[in-house]
């Protein structure tokens, strides 16, 4: 993104004849455009990612992220260390998803075992990624809001996130990175009244979403700012790649967890216990930033409702399946995709027979939803960039793994 | 570095009370105890060297209260409670606790910096909110500059700053700073119109510039005379001051140029310690000054039916004036309190949002509420007299 010197002021000695017989003279001020660094430190870029954004003035005129500042070599660790031992670094890419991380990296991993996952473990991982999923889109709601310059949503959102992560602290001791879910199962059964408390949980969240919807979502300074702001079209959505909810705030009825069904999701959504929320361009244009956010937001009460169903339909039994202490996978390959909340996660695992993967590759969502980010952001302003960048919800975490 | 304009200020309430026929009450006190063999010329100086004096302390002590009160608003809105353990009693202590580690803190000059500027840039601002306090009066018969244009006056000072914003922003070398400085100067222009045409709203219903005249014209209706009241053109022309002032103090939803999540901290973001503080005390001063002058205009300044009975009752001067200043304190303060509502409750605008809003809505409409107002004072004069 090299800028050729211009010079600054240009005379044309030649003058235009206007409709009305006047004539005018013409001077050029040609301003140089401004490249900025927006990032590794900025407050909006959610962690450190550069992205290095030419202006003119106020106005975007290119824009192109940089990534890597948090890069953590985890799949190469991954071909290091034993099968079990990887599940703790799966935590570490999207740290505010990460029950969702060892999930996909789990079911890889069972996929090459072919092992019999335990009913109620099954339960307890849909209830666990949901909440998880719950508090992953609390903070996508809340930093957006931070983006736009509404500090108060963050602090309500963090409310209700502080008990999701009490409730996690209750059934695996840890509030960020769980590594709950294990190849096999899950590796602690719910202690007493917990799954009382998750009920309870749901109830209040049910009026807190209200506020949210009130304070955020349908705030006149707010639907202006996001409203027609960073549209993507249906077909930009699918040709990027997009996944989650970048995608279906464009329009796009997709979910892995209906389509191509895990754990007991088709199950759930047949018996009508959750819906596919869909961008529909309510406030502006389909796929613009408000779609987008909203898509995420209204993901919170149909992960609630879920849980709800999981709550109902949850029986006694074991909570791990028969895995030895130290794991020897067949050989094989195999990949699983599953429903992050930022959209398709992917671990594609390769085994030689041995206690270590020959291969193990992670399809990040936040990484392949950035790509889109160097085509919408020229011709908006560098408030709607901030938008936009928020909008698309990346946990750096994961795109530089 | 802030005694140079402070100076300046000084030198200027001097003239103006000089020049002045009633004096102070500090030139008063000093007339009439000095020695005899005092020479006359120092006298005056004297006064507004301590008035000055009175009026930086009064305003920091405001400035500091209501950092206080920003973070304890602020922390009840946001389901907390704000500082609770500086000082005892509900973190008192945690705006002087504050301003203590900013003064320990290292004094910055970034490399590349224009030092002159970006050092007398925090001094200016200062300086000049400060300045623009000289015209406010306490209470009525406490005060250190009775100007004729008063609210003329206090307009020109507060727009002062903007200039040592737009120099702050220049001198960092940063391009964020430059960004805010920019932002600040298309902000600042668009709305010193409104700010100034809606001013003119009461200044027709009043008529005068001076702001103990404009407070004293509200003491009818048992001190309910206010000009809200008088006029109904006057309280639509308040919106747009408030609107306007909250634009022109830099406040949220308008706080553009420092837009923290979009230009890191604006033209701030090469200031730390003691000079990033000026502008924090600045922005405080501006929003007390911004409220104090919608109070004095539109709600009623120093009256009330408190003091109105007060003064009814033939209570002792002091006790009247002391009811008049907790008046307008408390006016004021409303005004301040609603913008840390505002501040911590709404998103910010979008820059060409603020541009529209200001020169598209908000000044032809404070045409308008002129224009309503001065056919209306006309008319009564037409009708009635």
């Amino acid at each position: 993104m090299a800028t050729e010197h211009k010079p600054s002021i240009t005379f044309h000695p030649e003058p235009r004849n206007l409709p009305g017989g006047e004539r005018e003279y013409m001077m050029d001020v040609s301003t140089s455009d401004l490249e900025v660094n927006m990032g590794p430190q900025h407050p909006a870029t959610h962690g450190v990612m550069k992205i290095l954004i030419r202006t003119d003035g106020e106005l975007v005129t290119a824009a192109q992220p940089h990534l890597g500042f948090l890069h953590r070599c985890a799949e190469k660790i991954g071909e290091n260390v034993e099968w079990l031992q990887y599940l703790p670094y799966t935590d570490r890419y999207d740290y505010l998803a990460s029950m969702n991380n060892n999930l996909g990296y789990s079911m890889a991993v069972e996929k090459l075992l072919d092992v019999e996952i335990p009913q109620r473990a099954v339960m307890l991982r849909m209830i666990c990624v949901e909440l998880n999923r719950i508090a992953s889109a609390l903070v996508a709601f809340g930093t957006y809001g931070l983006d736009l310059g509404a500090i108060t949503p963050f602090l309500y959102a963090f409310r209700e996130r502080e008990w999701l992560l009490m409730i996690f602290e209750k059934i695996c001791g840890a509030r960020l990175t769980y590594s709950y879910l294990r190849i096999g199962g899950v590796f602690n059964d719910a202690p007493p009244g917990w799954l009382e408390e998750v009920s309870h949980f749901c109830d209040v969240f049910e009026e807190k979403w209200q506020e949210y919807y009130d304070l955020l979502m349908v705030n006149h300074i707010f639907v202006k700012r996001t409203a027609d702001i960073g549209v993507i079209t249906k077909e930009q959505a699918l040709d990027f790649g997009l996944t989650g909810p970048m995608l279906r705030g464009s329009g796009v009825d997709f979910d892995l967890r209906r389509d191509v069904p895990y754990l007991r999701y088709k199950e759930a959504y047949d018996a009508g216990a959750w819906k596919v929320p869909v961008g529909s361009g309510e406030k502006g244009t389909v796929g613009d930033c408000w779609d987008r956010i909203f898509v995420r937001v209204q993901e919170m009460m149909e992960s609630l409702s879920l849980v709800r169903w999981c709550l109902e339909n949850i029986e006694e039994g074991p909570i791990i399946g028969d895995i030895a202490k130290t794991l020897k996978v067949p050989p094989g390959e195999a990949y699983v995709g599953i429903e992050n909340p930022r959209g398709e996660l992917g671990h594609y695992a390769v085994s030689d027979g041995g206690k270590v993967a020959v291969r193990c590759r992670v399809r990040g969502p936040s990484f392949c939803n950035l790509a889109i980010l160097e085509d919408i952001m020229p011709g908006t302003l560098l408030g709607d960039a901030v938008a936009i960048i928020g909008s698309t919800d990346v946990v750096i975490g994961e795109t530089d793994r | 570095m802030a005694a140079l304009p402070i100076a300046l200020n000084a030198a200027q309430a001097a003239l103006e009370v000089a020049s002045s026929e009633g004096g102070n009450l500090t030139l008063d006190l000093l007339k009439q105890y000095a020695p005899e063999s005092v020479p006359a010329w120092i006298l005056p100086l004297t006064a507004a060297a301590v008035s000055v004096g009175i009026v930086v302390a009064v305003i920091a002590l405001l400035a500091l209260t209501s950092v206080w009160l920003e973070r304890k608003v602020s922390g009840h809105i946001q389901c907390r409670y704000g500082p609770m353990y500086a000082g005892g009693w509900h973190g008192w202590a945690q705006s002087i606790a504050d301003g203590i580690k900013l003064l320990m803190k290292e004094d910055m000059i970034p490399l590349g910096a224009d030092r002159a500027l970006f050092v007398i840039a925090p001094a200016l601002v200062l300086g000049a909110i400060f300045g623009a306090f000289v015209a406010m009066p306490l209470s009525p018969d406490f005060f250190f500059a009775d100007l004729h244009l008063g609210a003329f006056f206090i307009l020109g000072m507060s727009s002062l700053t903007t200039i040592g914003v737009v120099m702050a922003g220049w001198a960092s070398n940063s391009k964020w700073s430059l960004y805010g400085a920019m932002r600040e100067a298309a902000q600042v222009v668009a709305y010193e119109i409104p700010l100034g045409l809606s001013l003119m709203v009461p200044l027709i219903v009043a008529g005068t510039f001076n702001l103990l005249d404009a407070s004293a014209g509200q003491s009818d209706w048992w001190g309910m005379g206010w000009y809200i009241f008088k006029n109904p053109f006057v309280l639509p022309a308040g919106l747009l001051f408030f609107v306007s002032s909250l634009a022109e103090t830099k406040r949220a939803p308008f706080d553009l140029p420092e837009a923290e999540s979009e230009l890191v901290a604006g033209f701030l973001t090469e200031y730390s310690g003691i000079r990033w503080s000026f502008f924090f005390m600045e922005e405080y001063a501006a929003m007390y000054l911004m409220s104090l002058m919608a109070a004095v205009f539109f709600l009623g300044g120093f009256e009330s039916p408190f003091l109105h009975f007060a003064k009814a009752a033939e209570l002792p001067v002091i006790v009247c004036n002391l009811i008049a200043a907790v008046t307008l304190i408390t006016k004021s303060m409303i005004g301040v309190i609603v913008m840390m509502w505002v501040r911590w409750t709404l998103p910010r605008v979008r820059i060409d949002q603020v541009m529209t809003m200001g020169y598209k809505y908000l000044t032809p409409l404070a045409l308008l509420c002129v224009l309503g107002a001065a056919l209306w004072e006309a008319g009564k004069v037409l009708i009635f007299e």
